[in-house]
Order: structure tokens, then sequence, then C-alpha cells
């Protein structure tokens, strides 16, 4: 992946490189907390991002693969990090990083889509909730003066729902000229559902004439482009980061191997570059499920249950902590026999990082960000 | 009724030619199409074939070997061979592009056309997995395009066995795990081989029932078993291709015995007694014909014509006649084109990123992307759906909500200046109005465009008017 200024070049024709194509939405709100959700779209293995090489099944359950632990960061007993995670590893010992295992939302299918869609909307079922669970903790934080900033070409459903959101998509198409702009929000001034994207479309316009992503390559490019937009003291406040890359059904190692270490990179770049900022500043790494504890016939993974899901920020509450409640790999301890089993859930997981990062009391903030799941605190 | 026309030419054809005359009787016009369509139009038929394209994957895979031996060797001439590969099926890409568009751009059965582009969709692969990079307008072409107007189960069976299906959802390194070559390599080579369920899952859940229906995690295992023997000719090692026989059609679908899976299968309620391929066809046409999947593609199918919310009385009407014709694609079409409801208000689509951008080269009558090469690629993926690359086999959305966001819109505009630049001066954007967008055009509109401060600027406010952003 290629950023020049102004334009993603998603040309992806090389595996790893799609996989942190940045399709970024932005919401700007008035408090200093920044907080970013990378999600991690396709079901990450979360028991190759965080293997439990101290589970005594651990090798013989997971066969060929197993090695992709060797020369990882060893976190305790149980855990050893993936080789890739250098910058996750260092911030881990800084305290600057939290790891959950064994964790999963309410979700107990096995299709992306509707995964995707209850981890983003926290819903009870797929596709029972229109807006996104994003969306409604914007409404706690107070309304800032800057409007939503829109940095993809739509809204992800986490991010969708009354709160007005911005997206934006860098172009190198030549700008429109001004007096065809000014025509066009006449044209749509009665239009219902054209005038306010074409209000929010101009003002994002205004703001991102000055940013420069920077143009290397894949974390590094991405993690300086959202940087650019919420360093700044007017910079948007949440943002949404959509990665691929994580359907590993066919020699996983490898692919595995090179979107972590863009995820890790990212991750790291952001640390620099916001600045001060990084202070107050929460990222959240998760994804709709996880896969198979056993190697399938094609040196990959097919669809499964839990996974594992990361925290970084510069005052994480909980940092230098590994939190599962480890089910074990045995035969007898997988989940339908084949995949890891969920001890820990997602959204509990998400009410405890928001709650303390905002300052807001979690059942609070559960009762609006995550209405349907009332045992979740 | 003028506006009839509007609707035939925009919501169910590609968008209206500059030349577009009212139509007497556009259900009519509409149902003449499916004879004259031609399934293989000469940019299509100019590609080079299958075989192809498939020997540039070889070629890849057995530098891939070479790469092995030369790291060993401590050699390092592989990454300009690699590079060579890529730019090999990239230069496939975009011819496959070019002549995409320009069939969309010059032909005249364009709601035939405009079919293919939806069932391409519904069967979606995606060029991030660099196989299927070569071979994705070849799906569209061999397994899509000569069946849109026949029965489902055909075209699910064209779709099922095309070589980038199964190199894109990996169905063709699946192999049963009691069948006779993975015994036989289990035992010498210690290593475990074996199943790969993402294609059975994605048949099962996107291509026929529809998630959430009527299968489980038993039915996806189930039907992998089945799939498996499944793969595609001329791949792999040439020795091990000489002992299965797999070397005989290169770049094929083919079913390989020595692959499969023996047993009986259970698969969403139907026993399959016997072995192999024919077993797999009879499962395919069973789930073809499911009610579940009736429902499904029913459902799709209004959702794409009438409205994203689609009327349930409509979608009960092609459900039942699916059933009735064992899903028979024609009679559903003729349906929806009978159907009051789809011709009840205008603008209740929001175009897609490809369907704006090939209506308004349509209504400008421009029949090839002017510019450098790979203009078609670069303007797909700036405007934000790049051709055959929806990133997961779901295919791009199909409601506004997928596809209305304030940066798509500004692509739009930016979109629309730049192809009125193209060709202001020769066209009189007040009269191109009244011709694309016949009974449709509210006076608002109309009087913008009448007023703007120049032939180029009224040109790009009628592109990206709320009449043409909609169909």
């Amino acid at each position: 992946m290629i950023i020049n200024r102004r334009h993603l070049i998603l040309s992806g024709l090389s595996g790893a490189g799609i996989a942190l194509a940045p399709r970024i939405a932005f919401a700007a709100a008035e408090t200093d907390r920044r907080f970013i959700f990378i999600i991690q779209r396709g079901a990450a293995d979360g028991l190759t991002i965080l293997a439990p090489t101290g589970d005594p099944a651990f090798a013989s359950a997971r066969g060929e693969i197993a090695a992709s632990a060797s020369g990882g960061s060893k976190l305790n007993d149980l855990f050893t990090l993936h080789p890739q995670l250098t910058a996750s590893a260092r911030l881990f010992g800084q305290k600057q990083a939290a790891f959950y295992h064994a964790i999963a939302s309410g979700y107990r299918e096995r299709s992306h889509f509707d995964g995707q869609n209850m981890l983003e909307t926290a819903g009870i079922r797929p596709y029972g909730r229109d807006d996104g669970w994003m969306n409604r903790l914007l409404t706690l934080i107070p309304k800032g003066e800057s409007k939503a900033l829109a940095m993809a070409n739509a809204i992800p459903p986490a991010l969708r729902g009354p709160i007005s959101v911005g997206s934006y998509a860098p172009s190198r198409l030549p700008d429109a000229d001004s007096a065809l702009m000014e025509r066009v929000a006449m044209l749509y001034a009665e239009d219902p559902q054209l005038a306010p994207l074409w209000q929010s479309a101009t003002q994002t316009e205004a703001m991102a004439g000055d940013i420069d992503p920077g143009n290397g390559r894949g974390g590094v490019a991405a993690g300086k482009l959202v940087a650019s937009l919420m360093a700044g003291a007017d910079g948007a406040r949440v943002a949404m980061v959509e990665t691929t890359g994580w359907d590993t059904h066919f020699n996983q190692e490898g692919r595995l191997g090179a979107v972590l270490k863009g995820v890790d990179e990212m991750i790291d770049t952001l640390r620099t570059e916001m600045g001060p900022a990084w202070a107050k500043t929460l990222i959240l790494v998760a994804t709709e499920f996880g896969r198979t504890v056993h190697v399938n016939g094609t040196r990959g993974t097919d669809h499964g249950t839990a996974s594992a899901a990361m925290l970084f920020g510069g005052g994480l509450a909980n940092g230098g902590k590994i939190i599962a409640d480890w089910p074990g790999l045995a035969a007898s301890q997988l989940y339908e026999g084949r995949d890891l089993k969920p001890t820990k859930r997602f959204e509990a997981m998400v009410i405890a990082a928001l709650s303390s990062h905002y300052g807001i009391d979690p059942e609070k903030l559960r009762r609006t960000v995550f209405p349907d799941f009332p045992d979740m605190n | 009724m003028a506006v009839e026309t509007a609707i035939a030419m925009n919501r169910f054809g590609l968008g209206a030619l500059p030349d577009a005359a009212p139509l007497a009787n556009p259900r009519r016009w509409l149902i003449d199409q499916m004879a004259k369509f031609d399934p293989r139009p000469a940019p299509i038929a100019a590609l080079p074939p299958r075989s192809e394209l498939i020997a540039a994957i070889k070629d890849l895979r057995s530098e891939k070997r070479e790469r092995k031996a030369a790291k060993e060797d401590g050699a390092d001439s592989t990454e300009q061979q690699s590079n060579s590969y890529r730019k090999a099926v990239r230069d496939q890409y975009v011819a496959a592009v070019d002549a995409r568009l320009a069939v969309a751009l010059g032909s005249r059965q364009d709601f035939a056309e405009r079919l293919v582009h939806f069932w391409a969709n519904h069967f979606a692969i995606s060029i991030d997995k660099i196989v299927t990079v070569g071979l994705a307008g070849n799906f569209e072409f061999d397994a899509i395009r000569p069946h849109i107007f026949g029965r489902f189960a055909d075209l699910l069976k064209a779709a099922s066995w095309h070589p980038a299906m199964l190199l894109y959802l990996d169905q063709a390194q699946s192999i049963g795990p009691n069948s006779m070559l993975a015994q036989r390599i289990g035992a010498r080579r210690n290593r475990e081989i074996g199943l790969n369920e993402n294609l059975a899952r994605e048949i099962l859940e996107l291509h026929t029932l529809g998630d959430r229906t009527a299968y489980s995690q038993a039915d996806v295992t189930e039907f992998a078993r089945a799939m498996t023997g499944l793969t595609v000719g001329g791949l792999g090692e040439r020795r091990l291709q000489r002992v299965l026989g797999t070397d005989t059609k290169p770049g094929e679908g083919i079913f390989v015995d020595a692959l499969h899976e023996p047993g009986k299968r259970t698969i969403v309620g139907r026993s399959y007694a016997q072995n192999g391929a024919k077993a797999l066809d009879s499962i395919l046409s069973d789930l073809a014909i499911h009610p579940a999947t009736a429902r499904h593609i029913a459902t799709k199918l209004v959702r794409h014509f009438v409205a994203d919310d689609p009327p349930s009385s409509l979608v009960r009407k092609l459900e039942a006649d699916f059933l009735r014709t064992g899903g028979d694609l024609a009679s559903l079409y003729r349906i929806l084109i009978e159907a009051p409801e789809s011709w009840a208000n205008t603008g209740t689509k929001f175009k897609t990123p490809w369907e704006w951008t090939v209506s308004a080269l349509r209504a400008l009558g421009v029949e090839s992307m002017p510019g450098r090469e790979q203009a078609a690629v670069a303007l797909f993926n700036q405007m934000g759906q790049p051709i055959w690359k929806p990133g997961s086999p779901k295919g791009y959305g199909d409601i506004a909500a997928d596809w209305a966001g304030p940066a798509g819109l500004m692509r739009r505009v930016e979109t629309a200046g730049r192809f009125a630049k193209l060709s202001a001066n020769r066209v009189d954007a007040r009269k191109l109005a009244l011709t694309i967008l016949p009974g449709a055009l509210s006076p608002m509109t109309a009087e913008h465009i009448a007023r703007a401060e120049s032939p180029e600027q009224g040109l790009a406010l009628l592109l990206v008017s709320p009449e043409f952003l909609r169909r």
C-alpha cells in the first residue's frame, strides 16, 4: 500500500499490501481524549497473535503452524506474543498495552459479515440494530465545535447512527472548482439526503487541505495519516481504521506475519506521531471472531469462535496485563470440539476500557453504548 | 408516459444514451433485450483465453519453487521475476476492466449488461488475492455472462467450477482427509493434509441459501467434504499432476477422484449416497432450488431493481415463481419488468460508483475512457469501487448506506467537473437533461442547469443532480 498526498492507491496486488488499506472514518468531539478502533475484518487468529505456548495441548493442537510463535516475546508462563509484534511487546513492558484472550462478542455462528455486524452494532442479533456502538459513545462526549470529519467513502456500521459522523477518503482528482461547488450546494438544498452529505463533504475538504499523510508504506503511512488528523487540538477525537487480510484459510503463517507487522507499525507510528496526545489516547484492536484451533488441510485455519483483543495507550489503566480466563486447548476444552472457548466478552472489555478512559461511570456507559447487554458490567 | 422511458433506461438499463428516443413500450424494450443479448461481444472475444491466464499463474508457482531453491543457493534474482509475474497479471486485469467498460458504454442491451454485473457481484471474487487478479475478468465473461438468462443452478455450477472461484475461496487446495491421495502422502511425509471449508461455507451463506437460514456448521463441514476433488487442472507439482491426471485440462475446474473424501454425505437434511462429482452435482442442484435460495435470490433482485427495502409482496411473487419454475432466471426478470412496483417511483436507488460513472459516460456518448493506459482502472479505484475488488466474497453492497457518503459525493462532483471539461462545448446540458431524464427532471434541477455560468458547469450539474445520482 502506498499513500500519496490526497490519494490512497489501493492497487492491492500483493497479499500483504492490502492489509491496511485504511478506510478511516472520523468523528470529532470536544474532549482531549482520543479513541481509535482498529477493526481486523476477516477473523484474526488470536492463537497466533498471542500464542498460548504454555498450554500443554498447544503444540499438538496447532501442529505445523505452532512454530509461528518461535522468536516471539514470552510475556508470562502461558503466552508468547507474535515475533512481528515487537513494538507491541515493548509497549506491554512499559505498561502501555494490555491483551485479552479467549474473548468474543455475543455472536456464536461463523459468518464474517454477521459477526462483524454484531461486533460493530453490539446488537443481540446480526442486523438487529441500525446504529453502531461507537456512534452511541459519541452521545456521551460533549459536542465539539468541529463537525464530523470524513475519511472513507462510506461510514462503517460501528460509526453509523444519529450523531453525524464524517468520512474522508483522500483523492488525487483535481479539486472541483469553487464555483461548481457553490452551485452544487444550491442544487442539493432541498434534498434531505444529499444536503447534509454535501455540507459534511465540503467542510472536510477544507480541513484536509493541509494534511500531508507522507508517502511511507503500510502501517507507518496509515499511522501517520490517522495521527495527522487526530493529534492537533482541533483534530478528530474518535476514529475507526479498517484492516483486512486476516481471513487466513491458506498458508497462514506468512500472511498473518505481514498483516501483524503492519498493525504493529501503525501502533508504533501513532505512539510517536500523536505527540503529547498519546498520553490521552486509547487504541482498541479487535476482530469479529477467531479461527479453528486445529490447522486445516491447507496450512491455514477456518472460522472459529474466541480470539484475542488488544488495548494500547499512553495512560492505559491495566497496562502490562494479560486478561484471560484460559479455557485450555485440550480436545474436551474446545467450543463445539473445534474452537477456542470464549470466556471473556468483548462488550465487557470495551465498557471497562472506555469508562476508565473517559472517566464515565461504567453502568452509565453501558446503558448508552451497549444497551442490549444488561449483564455486561 | 415519458417517465417510464427514464425508468427503463436508467433503473433497468445502464443509463440513457444521448440519442435516446421516447419508448413506445418500455416493458417490451426490456424484454426484447433478453433475446438480443450477446454473451461474447467483440471487446471480450478479443481477450486472451483462459489457458493463457493460467499459464501466468503456473509461472508464478514454479517461480516460487525456484525462489526457495535460489534462497538456499544464496542467489537473489527472484524479486525481479516476481515483479514480472505481477506485471503480467496486472496487464490481464487492466485489459479485462477496459473490455468490461467498453461493453457497458457501447451496449444497447444494457439491461442484460446490468444483470451481468448483478450476478458477478452475487458470486463475487475479489482481486486482493493475487491468483485471482488475472482471472477476475474471465470469471465474469466465461462463468456469468453465458448463464444470466438460464437456470440459477447452471449459473451456480458455472461459478463454482470456475478456476477463479476455486482459487479465490481455497477450494483448489482442499483435500479429503481420507482420500486416496491424503492417505498416500500422509503416510510418506508425515504431514496432515485435508479440508478447507471456505468455498463450501460461502456457497451456502452467500450464493444459495443465505446467511442465518437452513444450514448449520455440520452442513458446512459435510458440504466441504462433498466438494473435495473439485480443483483446478494444471497446477501443482508436475509429477503429482501426472499421477493424478490433473495435467490434462490446465486452467479448467476439474474433479479428481483421488482427492475426494469417500462416504455418504448428509447436507441440509438430504442424504447423498453416491460419490464424487455426481453427488456434488446433485447437491448443487438441490441447493439451487431450495426455498431459502428462492427467497434469498428474490430479495436481492427486488432490492437491486426496486428499493433498498424490498417490498415483500413483490419478493414473495418472485420467490413463488422461482420455486415453480425451478429457478428460471428469465421468468424472474419478466415478473420484475411487469411489476407495478418497478415503475411506481423514480430515483429510489442511489447509484453505486460503477453505476454512476457508467451512466455519466453513456450520457455523454463516451465509448471508451479517454486518457492514459489504466485510465478505467484508476478511475474506479478513485471512485471507491475498484472493479472486481469488493474485498470479500460478499461482494459490493447494494443500498444507499453503502455508497452515499460525504467523500463519495465529493468524488462524483470532482469527476463530473472533469467529464464536463472533456465534452462541454459540444453538449447542451439543458437538452441532454430532457433526453436522458424524460419526465424525471425536476423543474428546480432544470433551472439550476439553465442558470449555470457555462455549458461546462451546466453539464457537471446535470451529472451530479439528485435525479442523476439515483435511478
